[in-house]
């Protein structure tokens, strides 16, 4: 049985272009309104949508995404919101996915989360500080409740690692374009299609690219190489630079609609 | 036992590795690099020759006879490790990395500070070796520990207040790891307790043990015996992971682990990772952490800046787990009273941090009376709390009475 996700990629291929994978934390700017973006990267085009669990640590976080977690967690965002948000994307016809650090995960109960992804018409979890030699738990997990575990490699990740990574990962794997956290930047690395050329030989899995996306141009010139486009620091600085949420909603809509044009390579 | 449990770099169901995949690679590298130096003759007496010409190893112990009347007249021995240079032991674990360092090849090094100990040992290390030096240090900590901010300047590294968060060590942690996120190819993240993804728990352990070796000899040549009771405050855990590791396998003695308390851990206001917090995961590692229904991490509270961490060493929550390790909780005013107990019977002014410690003998060598022997490790000196403790007790820094 496929998931929402894995036949979005069929489609896409078929169409020989990519995805475009937009994210945005549960809870941002508020519990109801992150529910109006959501709807507003499905207007704009958007063909997968990401809900982040906003988490007190997070790592692999630039000062954007950071700064909305801060006011998600404010907002006394948790597990039953995020699940929320993904069946309003879900409902949406959207394929959706959770992107979470472990902690949470092993707070709510393993395979209960995995269960309730699944009821909440997930797809799957981007998963970004588990490594597969602690996964054991959490891909049987997934495995039981037919979800795709989706794992971020990078490009100092070897390609023995990059082989045993993609072997546990389903739906996409997420291929960090630079060494860094995520954030708008004004140029996509170079090492984003190196990166993606060393997938290509170890896995058939479809490759989106994450880090740094910001533009209509950036998405274009990843669509070339890569399966999907994520763009998650560029919407949620759009949100955050907005006046009123209104004004939000629909600078999120037309960066969408820049966007799903760069990924059809217009 | 812990070997055994060491496999992979777990301790039990805790330790592990959880950081994104960009760092497995300088991970692996470090666990290498580790490996291969403790098995290297020449890496070894090189740290043993900077240990003795440089850090002042082995340190000494002191016995406490006036302090200890305060303590059920149980003996009382300090491990002294406050007398190393930089005035605390984290100097044993910064020469060992930036020794490592130098043997991969990164010229840069990264480091998270609470107090600031940290931070001024790995400077201190990164001046004696040449390498450049980033300390990260929560906003909130360099108030609190404005001295060292600036001992750190002096020794030629650059301080980068952390202003996310909580503003303190877990911040600090955060950004720093943000760090070597991106830098990773030339520099190395000089992390300063048994806590992280592994190699960390265990190599900064390593680091550190040669305390436990030192005093296990010493107390042995004093009294001819070993003590009843091993006694280390514990933050992250490094002080007490090195003064406990050589007695490990003495079943008889017993080691005990004390936690900052903070307003009591009952009022929420502490920072006891395993007398309060729960199994989870922060920073790379599976242990206890103080965190809510959802798993995020609670901040911590603690008048000491160097225990003031939500979480621990994953080998501190296996000995725990096992019983062959105790924690317990003391409060910031029970440190406090002892911090300002050991400046007026013995004339040494303790870290706050060790200060912890010495309020657990406090009541431990109440419990154990006087035919009871404990060894402390007296893991620093207070001169960085002056401001602090004079604010505690109301004493005026004016010089006016």
């Amino acid at each position: 049985m496929s998931t929402p996700l894995e036949d979005l990629f069929v489609r896409t291929r078929g169409e020989k272009r990519a995805a475009l994978i937009a994210y945005v934390p549960a809870g941002f700017p508020t519990i109801k309104d992150c529910h109006r973006i959501i709807q507003a990267f499905v207007d704009g085009g958007v063909d997968a949508i990401e809900i982040g669990f906003p988490y007190s640590d997070p790592v692999m976080d630039g000062p954007t995404i950071q700064a909305a977690a801060v006011t998600a967690l404010d907002n006394g965002t948790g597990a039953s919101d995020v699940m929320d948000a993904l069946k309003v994307a879900s409902d949406a016809g959207v394929p959706s996915v959770v992107m979470t650090y472990w902690n949470p995960i092993e707070k709510f109960g393993v395979t209960k989360f995995a269960a309730e992804i699944a009821s909440h018409g997930g797809s799957g979890v981007i998963h970004p500080d588990i490594t597969i030699e602690e996964s054991t738990e959490w891909l049987n997990a997934a495995d039981a409740s037919s979800i795709n575990p989706i794992y971020v490699v990078a490009p100092s990740t070897s390609d023995e690692r990059l082989a045993k990574v993609t072997s546990k990962c389903a739906g996409f794997i997420y291929a960090a374009s630079i060494m860094g956290v995520t954030g708008a930047r004004t140029s996509v690395s170079s090492g984003a299609r190196d990166l993606v050329d060393r997938i290509r030989k170890v896995s058939d899995l479809p490759i989106a690219v994450g880090l740094g996306v910001s533009t209509r141009e950036q998405a274009k010139g990843v669509a070339e190489y890569a399966d999907g486009v994520i763009v998650g620091s560029a919407f949620v600085k759009a949100i955050l630079d907005a006046p009123t949420i209104d004004e939000g909603v629909s600078a999120v809509t037309s960066l969408a609609r820049e966007l799903a044009l760069g990924v059809r390579g217009k | 036992m812990s070997l055994q449990a060491e496999i992979l770099g777990h301790f039990g169901p805790y330790g592990g590795r959880f950081v994104p995949e960009a760092l497995i690679g300088a991970l692996n590298e470090l666990d290498a690099a580790h490996q291969a130096a403790i098995n290297d003759p020449e890496f070894q007496s090189e740290l043993a020759e900077l240990h003795r010409t440089y850090t002042g190893r082995p340190s000494i112990l002191t016995e406490a006879p006036r302090f200890a009347q305060h303590a059920g007249g149980a003996r009382i021995l300090l491990k002294r490790e406050d007398l190393n240079h930089t005035g605390s032991h984290k100097i044993n674990n910064v020469l060992g990395q930036a020794l490592l360092t130098k043997r991969m090849g990164k010229k840069r090094v990264i480091a998270e500070t609470g107090a600031g100990q940290h931070g001024v040992a790995s400077a201190t290390a990164a001046a004696l070796m040449g390498l450049d030096c980033v300390v990260y240090m929560g906003e909130e900590d360099t108030r609190r520990q404005a001295l060292n901010v600036a001992r750190m300047k002096m020794l030629g590294a650059e301080v980068i207040p952390v202003t996310s968060g909580s503003r303190t060590l877990k911040d600090a942690i955060n950004e720093a790891m943000r760090d070597w996120v991106t830098n990773v190819e030339d520099t190395h993240y000089l992390l300063g307790t048994v806590a992280g993804p592994h190699p960390f728990p265990t190599m900064v352990r390593d680091f550190h043990k040669i305390i436990g070796e030192e005093a296990r000899e010493q107390v042995l040549a004093l009294t001819g015996r070993l003590p009843d009771a091993v006694l280390a405050c514990v933050g992250g855990g490094s002080n007490a992971i090195g003064i406990f590791h050589r007695f490990i396998s003495d079943p008889e003695v017993r080691l005990i682990g004390l936690e900052a308390g903070g307003d009591g851990v009952e009022t929420g206001r502490h920072a006891a990772t395993i007398s309060g917090g729960s199994p989870g995961v922060l920073h790379g590692t599976r242990s206890y952490v103080l965190q809510d229904a959802n798993g995020q991490t609670v901040e911590s509270h603690s008048i000491s800046a160097g225990l003031d961490y939500p979480g621990v060493g994953p080998e501190h929550a296996y000995l725990h787990d096992i019983g062959r390790a105790e924690y317990r909780a003391i409060t910031d005013k029970e440190a406090m009273e002892a911090f300002s107990l050991l400046s007026k019977t013995e004339g040494i002014i303790p870290a706050i941090e060790t200060a912890h410690a010495l309020a657990g003998a406090m009541k431990v060598g109440k419990e154990l009376g006087p035919d009871a022997i404990l060894l402390i490790n007296l893991s620093g000196r207070g001169d960085k709390d002056v401001h602090t403790a004079a604010q505690y007790f109301g004493i005026p820094l004016d010089g006016q009475s």
